[in-house]
């Protein structure tokens, strides 16, 4: 008896989530799909199903795109670990009174925009901006470095935007690992760095991989941050801008949505399969 | 001495303010079997991370075998530890464990197999090597542990109470094995336990702890019947404790005396005089009850509970001024005293222990 009470409360708290996934999460998702299966604009239930859409991205240059938004993806992801790992690790590690601190370093910027943010780094790297100051007034450099535009400040955008996501599981990982294995292996004859490596990476892995799904998968998607930084990059998602706002042809851009939604879901299955964890847990 | 394996020297450590090792000094010998035997907080854990080199001393020296390691980084100290929580890695095999000692120190595979079996066969895990450490149950995690501090043949292996997670039984056989090994390997052991039974059951010399300094170092026969401190009187065993006055001495005999009677006691060990106070203590099994009065005692006490304690019984007294004693007797409960009759105490071995020709 209380068991059936006990249930349907549950389904009743539950019901205004589910309603809200329904509406503004599935809703959506399921008609982007209906569209790109069919032809001349939205879908209606008299249109006749197609795949002409999909077989209109099987082009060249579309691969390439595809695969540019990848390569920025991994390089993002690979600086998120380089720099986001340690963090994380100093911020288990350290003195209890700093870690407050630390925390919020990594949380504040959740606050503000990451559009503001990120013109502002445009500001500090601008030719006359106040980093070529700053070097310039040291007599590190004759003539202004031309920061916007390259790779690299691409590369500085995405990994600043989204290392949050990479510090925090590293840094829960690190916190809930047993030290004194650590312990037992500097006692029995591995160096610091033979321990490290040894024990402490392959114990804090399921927190590296959940730090690596969730820079990987935003980053293929982000485009906005390429074009602000400059240089021209084509990636995927001004590929879908241009064909949804540009050409106008929401089909095809449908369908090119659709393959960057399963790519998304393909790399969260692939690490759930591994073991990791469900990421709503972070 | 030449055959001192490890020597602490005037070691002190502090965490903040608080004072945890007091200038401790020790001496082991090769091939010993030495156990830190006090209560939680005592300084024992802290005394083998310093051995170990997980921790530094504040002040003071550790030598081993005649060098000075007290800067030496752990991995370089031919010394290994048995964790309290076994601290396997979970993320390799039993056999992997074990071999990992070995393998840091870039011993071949075949070799390192092969010492991985020997050191399974030991400790008589053999069929569980490709198993992992989660599979394991507590005892034989605890096994494993000890085959893989052994395994890279450490002059001296310390074990940070190892079998205070196993219930009695278990507990009881593995005191018994790992007092085996030891005598087998002939390897130095440095044992830690709150458990004053397994300390006298498994060492050759006790090193009673308290709030960071040794109150006495000796064997277990030494630490019980010889008990130089109050302290160690009364965490080892059960006793009681008499203050009195010494009488006088009458050769290897003192006469002492107190509101509730008077009693001799051997003062072959200890150089008592006339007129100076000090404690004798006497334990519970040595402490004899009679219905008439004994030739050298006049310790008159009123028996207060009878109780039975599996193969004895124990007989509780209250002395004229309120002196608490109990005596363990191997007797019937038929035959023992009865509460309000009168018992006369005696002994024939009693310690005496505090007093000015004592140090602490």
């Amino acid at each position: 008896m209380a068991r059936n009470a006990e249930k349907s409360r549950r389904a009743l708290l539950a019901a205004p989530m589910a309603v809200f996934a329904v509406l503004l999460v599935a809703l959506p998702l399921i008609y982007v799909l209906a569209t790109s299966f069919v032809q001349n604009g939205n879908f209606s239930l008299h249109a006749v199903f197609t795949l002409d859409n999909y077989r209109a991205l099987l082009r060249a240059d579309y691969l390439l795109v595809f695969l540019e938004s990848i390569k920025l993806a991994f390089w993002t992801t690979v600086l998120s670990f380089v720099i986001g790992y340690p963090f994380g690790y100093l911020m288990a590690r350290v003195n209890r009174k700093w870690k407050p601190f630390l925390m919020m370093l990594v949380i504040i910027p959740f606050w503000t925009s990451a559009l503001v943010r990120i013109y502002g780094w445009k500001i500090l790297l601008q030719a006359n901006g106040p980093i070529n100051g700053v070097l310039r007034a040291l007599g590190l450099i004759d003539k202004n470095i031309r920061f916007l535009g390259s790779y690299g400040s691409v590369l500085l955008a995405m990994v600043y935007c989204l290392i949050s996501f990479m510090i925090l599981p590293c840094h829960n990982a690190v916190d809930k690992m047993d030290f004194t294995l650590v312990e037992a292996a500097r006692d029995l004859g591995a160096g610091p760095c033979r321990a490290f490596l040894t024990v402490t990476l392959p114990q804090t892995l399921p927190g590296i991989l959940a730090g690596c799904v969730l820079v990987f998968v935003p980053s293929v998607g982000l485009f906005y941050l390429s074009d602000i930084m400059g240089g021209g990059l084509v990636l995927v998602g001004n590929l879908i801008r241009d064909q949804l706002l540009k050409v106008r042809d929401w089909n095809v851009g449908s369908a090119m949505s659709v393959v960057l939604i399963v790519l998304s879901a393909g790399v969260y299955l692939l690490y759930r399969k591994s073991g990791g964890d469900d990421l709503g847990v972070m | 001495m030449e055959d001192t394996l490890l020597s602490l020297q005037h070691i002190t450590k502090n965490f903040g303010e608080n004072s945890i090792l007091n200038d401790i000094s020790l001496d082991v010998r090769r091939g010993e079997f030495v156990t830190l035997l006090g209560a939680s907080g005592c300084g024992k854990t802290t005394t083998l991370r310093i051995i170990s080199g997980l921790e530094s001393p504040d002040s003071g020296r550790v030598l081993l075998g005649g060098l000075d390691v007290t800067a030496l980084p752990p991995e370089k100290r031919p010394v290994n530890t048995v964790f309290q929580s076994y601290a396997l890695f979970p993320h390799m095999t039993v056999a992997k464990n074990v071999a990992y000692g070995l393998r840091v120190r870039r011993m071949n595979k075949r070799d390192a197999a092969a010492r991985v079996t020997e050191m399974l066969d030991l400790v008589q895990m053999t069929d569980y090597a490709k198993r992992m450490p989660a599979q394991l149950s507590g005892g034989q995690r605890q096994r494993i542990a000890i085959a893989r501090a052994l395994a890279p043949q450490p002059q001296l292996l310390l074990l940070d109470e190892p079998l205070g997670a196993l219930d009695l039984q278990l507990r009881r056989q593995m005191q018994v094995e790992l007092k085996r090994l030891q005598k087998k390997l002939g390897i130095t052991f440095i044992y830690i336990t709150h458990d004053q039974e397994e300390a006298v059951n498994m060492s050759d010399r006790i090193a009673v702890m308290h709030n960071g300094h040794f109150e006495q170092l000796g064997t277990p026969e030494e630490i019980y019947d010889q008990p130089k401190t109050r302290y160690v009187a009364q965490f080892i065993g059960t006793s009681t404790i008499f203050e009195a006055s010494v009488a006088r001495v009458d050769g290897s005999r003192a006469i002492l005396k107190n509101e509730n009677g008077r009693f001799s006691a051997d003062a072959s060990q200890a150089k008592l005089t006339p007129g100076e106070q000090c404690e004798l203590c006497v334990r519970t099994e040595r402490l004899r009850l009679s219905r008439t009065p004994v030739d050298g005692f006049d310790l008159p006490a009123c028996v207060t509970e009878v109780r039975y304690a599996g193969g004895s019984v124990l007989t509780y007294v209250k002395l004229h001024d309120g002196t608490e004693a109990v005596s363990a007797g191997e007797m019937r409960m038929a035959d023992a005293m009865q509460p309000g009759e009168t018992a006369y105490l005696h002994w024939e071995q009693a310690a005496v222990i505090g007093g000015a020709s004592h140090g602490a």
